[in-house]
This record gives structure tokens, sequence and C-alpha cells, in this order.
């Protein structure tokens, strides 16, 4: 019988394989283009952020890693509390949170992402 | 996982952390959570740290220069190394949680083998794995500190 945890622990998993297409993007471009030569310059200068920023493919990529690593971590860290033996009330209150934190932690991420995008591209 | 009586962690932390009788893999979970933890602060810090580029180039560049300091990249390596064995052994963890690399179920015959034994060898090639993107991400690393 598939439960909702068991739903939650599938989602879980499928979080952790887009991060690792996505977050492996990410890192080699930030730690791992240059010693292989094919990024030229700072990748944390301004000008290279905005470049990024205005790439439809890498705002869209940004949010999709935004949502994947929240839900993979912020379940992840649920996992570990409730390993606790706390009571469901407290399990009750801490998914709430949890959620909520999520929710506003992806809505600050995802603004920054596409309010840049936005004014880059003139939308 | 809901609240069950069976669930009871009588061991409290050490729970946790200790290996117990089990082999190099209850190590191998315990250092998984402490990397999981290590990079999900540092991912909540990073969001709105990278937020500093809606402000405008010199939003950009003051927090940037705060955090160019070598103290500062020396914790971006951790998070670095974190997330390479955090990466690498997630994906064993995947692996052998879809049913790969255990084997089939056998009678206790003399040699034993097991399934947590069977899937061993994919632990060393991860790590091996991870060593390497440590080292080539090190590189870039290294070239944050004076005289590089």
């Amino acid at each position: 019988m598939r439960t909702r945890e068991s739903t939650l622990w599938t989602w879980h998993l499928v979080a952790g394989a887009v991060i690792l297409v996505l977050l492996g993007i990410h890192m080699f471009i930030m730690h791992l283009a240059d010693f292989f030569g094919t990024v030229q310059g700072d990748v944390l200068e301004f000008s290279s952020v905005m470049e990024r920023s205005l790439d439809a493919t890498f705002a869209v990529m940004y949010v999709v890693l935004l949502a994947a690593a929240l839900y993979h971590g912020l379940y992840g860290l649920r996992n570990i509390i409730f390993e606790l033996s706390i009571s469901e009330r407290a399990e009750r209150v801490i998914s709430v949170l949890l959620v909520l934190a999520g929710v506003a932690l992806f809505l600050v991420g995802a603004y920054g992402t596409l309010a840049v995008h936005s004014a880059q591209a003139g939308v | 996982m809901q609240g069950s009586e069976f669930k009871k962690n009588r061991l409290g932390l050490m729970g946790w952390l200790s290996g117990g009788r089990y082999g190099v893999e209850r190590y191998a979970y315990t250092l998984h959570r402490l990397t999981g933890l290590a990079i999900l602060a540092y991912f909540i810090l990073h969001i709105f740290v990278t937020s500093a580029r809606v402000l405008g180039e010199e939003a950009w560049n003051t927090v940037m220069g705060f955090l160019n300091s070598p103290a500062f990249k020396v914790g971006e390596f951790l998070v670095y190394l974190a997330f390479a064995y955090h990466a690498l052994n997630g994906i064993r963890l995947v692996l052998t949680e879809l049913g790969f690399f255990l084997g089939t179920p056998c009678q206790p015959v003399f040699p034993y083998s097991n399934s947590v034994k069977r899937q061993r060898p994919v632990l060393v090639v991860v790590m091996i794995v991870a060593a390497v993107v440590v080292l080539l991400g090190g590189v870039d690393f290294l070239r944050a500190f004076p005289g590089e």
C-alpha cells in the first residue's frame, strides 16, 4: 500500500536526482569550467552573473533547482527531526513550519531570479 | 514514519552518531546526514546572498567583497567537500534503494555473503569519484588565496 509518507520519500529521491543534474551543472560552471577552459573570466563578476540571469534556460534551471533543493533539504531535515521520537502534535507543527519556511524561501529565491531576468530581458 | 510506538529512538543522539555493530556504511549514513544539514544551512544563506543581484551591481560587489576573504573561501570549500560527498554517496543510496548491486537472496553458506558486502565496491567507487571531484574543485578554490 502506498502511504503518504512513501510518496513524499519517492519525491525526495526524485528531487535528489534533479539536484544531481542541475547542481552538477551549477558546480561545473562555478568551480570546474575554468579548470577545463570552457569559461573565460570570473564567473562571479556582476556582468557574468547578469549574462546567465538573462538566459531563460539558466533562469528556469535556477527556479527548478531552488524548488527541488528546498524540498529535498527540508524533507531530509524533517526526517532527522522525526527520528528523535517527538510527539505526533510536534510532528505536525514541525511539518507545517517547514512547509511555510520552504514556501517563503522559494518565493525569495524565485523573485531574485525572475525579477533580474525580467528586468534584463525588458519583460 | 508517522508517530508510532515502534519508532522509539532509545539511544538519543548516539542513535544517530554511533556505528555500533554495523559496518562502514553506518558512518557513511551519519556523514550523509551531517553533510546534508551543512549544505541546507549554506543553501538558505546562498538564497539571500545571490538575491543581492536584484539590488544592482554596487550591492552585488559589496556582498562579493565581503565574502571574498580566505576564511569564507575555506568555508565554501568545506561546503564543496560536503556537496561532493553527499552527491556521490546519494547516487549509491538511490541505486541500492532501487535494488541495484544488492544481489539476490541466497542461502547462508560459507563463505558468507550479504547485500551490504555486495554493494560495498560501489561505496569505494563513488568515494574515489568524490575525491577526484574534490581535487578538481580544489584547484579553483586555491586561486582565491594570495600567491596562487
